[in-house]
């Protein structure tokens, strides 16, 4: 039997590894990243002319009814028509068996690199607004996302912001189409619908007695965690979305004199900590209303998630109108200072 | 084996087998396992418990005896861990309790399946990447287990592919392989090749596309043997393959 040097093994399981495209349309460009379930790949579609993010799966369907689910599942998330969702261009299969998927190559920053360049706390907020929006639409598509995290959200290069890496996404109710509902437990698929995450990070997963787990640590909500997959419903993403809010709440390294007070920041804390909650009851029920509430909070407002003192409510009106109170004020002891001057 | 745009999952894992009545699927298992696993085990054994070459030869053969006398596969549990983990520890504590027995037999005379090139795996051993005067970390163990285990399929595997390249009288195609893929040289060409054999520079690039993709499927269809379900199956391709950048 031949032996295979460190050198050869490597070139070995990398070349074996490249996607035979022949009979395709697309040309293979360069390796970008590793994501959940398999590869992406930069490719060029002959047809339009165009660059494509391609994903392809680790291993061939050997499951004539998963390759199935698997294609009924991009079409539902291809139908998310919104622009903070990439949708899937093609899907199809190598001769090898293995099935890819193309979607558009999304030029542009992940968001954990992204915010190293966003100082301002207000700022970072905006871009978590726009998160929830894309998640918001989705779960209004009835689709539960399940690895929201910075690594899954892209930057673009015109500052839009794309939530990326469907590929554990969840069916909650029957689509529009009137494609019948299916088990929860076998609608995950798993390849990326969305995926041009240059970088994307590998999903933590093992097998349970109750489904298989898969989400990353940190990000997961607890129910996610216990493989509790029957149950999941939106406010597993709302979790994740906390955790992913407490990520841009926290300062810049660079940042020191008004770090301090990101952290301290009580309102900002009761909608991380009530978002993240480990019970699901306690979270927000859905996203507008977290996402309400962080509009709430960047306006100056209270927020639902935290009852306020009267001095803290005195404080937050002070700093709401500071110049007009400052102007009354001003006005105030300039008339009481012209009312004695004449008075005496 | 027919053309390879279909994965073919017609054979029972080696777990499966193990634990069937079948004496003749019973063999087939352990045969499968052996193939697999006899030099990762050997070489993991002389690094990890520092045993000579005797000792350590010794304890290969006398473990995969234990496997089947114990039952040990019937025992696996594919939810808590992976088949390449699980046979690392039973490995463990076979050496273990046989330092404590210390009269250690020589055994395992009649399970030995394959011839077993104690000579060549000791030759490999050269460029190990584990120092044996070391305490080395679980981690780096378990990195290099991962790796001889690897390297012992991928073989098996380019194995196959020769016998498959000359049952189809493509044996040129796998010589284009072996010279491209499996050589350490690093000028090698497509043009060079092309030149070497006096065939077009197409020629070269869909024998070697061809190659790969058999090599492929083969090294699929030996992992999905090893494994005891899909969801093992589909973490363990990603080990074998998915070792380019994240």
């Amino acid at each position: 039997m031949k032996f295979l040097s460190d050198k050869a093994l490597e070139r070995l399981r990398q070349r074996a590894d490249l996607p035979n495209l022949v009979g395709t349309r697309y040309q293979l460009l360069e390796r970008v990243a590793r994501g959940g379930m398999g590869v992406v790949y930069a490719a060029l579609d002959e047809t339009l002319g165009r660059r494509v993010a391609l994903k392809v799966l680790d291993v061939p369907i050997a499951d004539g009814d998963f390759a199935r689910r698997l294609n009924r599942e991009a079409r539902v998330l291809a139908r998310l028509e919104h622009p903070g969702i990439v949708p899937v261009h093609d899907v199809g299969n190598l001769a090898d068996g293995r099935v890819f998927y193309t979607m558009k190559f999304v030029e542009g920053q992940r968001l954990d690199k992204h915010v190293e360049t966003v100082n301002s706390l207000p700022d970072r907020l905006r871009l978590f607004l726009r998160i929830c929006d894309a998640v918001a639409f989705a779960h209004a598509q009835g689709v539960l996302h399940r690895d929201l995290k910075p690594t899954n959200v892209m930057v673009g290069a015109f500052g839009e912001v794309l939530v990326m890496d469907w590929g554990l996404a969840k069916i909650l109710r029957k689509q529009p189409t009137g494609e019948p509902e299916e088990d929860p437990e076998v609608t995950i698929i798993h390849a990326s619908a969305t995926e041009g995450n240059p970088t994307g990070e590998t999903q933590a997963s093992q097998a349970t007695g109750q489904g298989t787990i898969l989400g990353t640590p940190g990000y997961m909500s607890p129910e996610q965690a216990r493989g509790d997959i029957a149950h999941l419903d939106e406010r597993s993403d709302i979790f994740s979305l906390g955790a992913l809010l407490r990520f841009l709440c926290t300062p810049p390294a660079s940042k020191t004199d008004s770090s301090a007070k990101w952290r301290r920041d009580k309102s900002l804390g009761a909608i991380c900590a009530k978002a993240a909650a480990n019970d699901p009851g306690s979270r927000y029920s859905n996203v507008p209303e977290l996402s309400a509430d962080v509009s709430r909070y960047l306006d100056g407002l209270p927020v639902s998630a935290r009852k306020e003192t009267i001095f803290e409510k005195a404080a937050r009106f002070y700093r709401r109108y500071t110049i007009p109170i400052l102007l009354i004020a001003a006005y105030l002891v300039a008339r009481t200072l012209i009312l004695l001057f004449f008075h005496r | 084996m027919e053309n390879g745009s279909k994965f073919p999952l017609t054979r029972w894992s080696v777990i499966d087998a193990a634990r069937s009545r079948d004496p003749d699927e019973q063999a087939r298992a352990l045969d499968a396992l052996f193939a697999a696993y006899w030099r990762p085990i050997y070489k993991y054994v002389r690094l990890r418990w520092n045993r000579p070459i005797d000792d350590a030869q010794d304890l290969t053969q006398g473990f995969f005896a234990e496997l089947l006398e114990r039952e040990l596969l019937s025992k696996y549990n594919p939810a808590k861990s992976r088949l390449r983990t699980y046979l690392r520890l039973c490995v463990d504590s076979f050496v273990m309790n046989e330092e404590k027995a210390a009269h250690r037999q020589k055994r395992g005379g009649n399970v030995t399946h394959v011839a077993l090139d104690f000579q060549a795996a000791e030759g490999e051993l050269a460029g190990a990447t584990i120092d044996a005067a070391s305490i080395p970390s679980p981690e780096s163990l378990e990195e290099f287990f991962e790796k001889e285990w690897v390297r012992s399929l991928f073989a098996l595997a380019v194995e196959d592919l020769r016998k498959f390249c000359k049952e189809r009288e493509r044996e040129r195609t796998f010589r284009l392989f072996e010279d491209y893929d499996l050589s350490g040289d690093s000028d090698i060409s497509y043009e060079k090749l092309a030149a070497a054999y006096a065939i077009p520079v197409t020629d070269v690039t869909n024998a070697l596309s061809w190659a790969r993709r058999e090599f492929r499927r083969i090294a699929l269809e030996r992992l999905r043997e090893l494994c005891a379900s899909e969801e093992e199956f589909h973490r363990e391709a990603r080990a074998v393959f998915g070792s380019g950048p994240q």
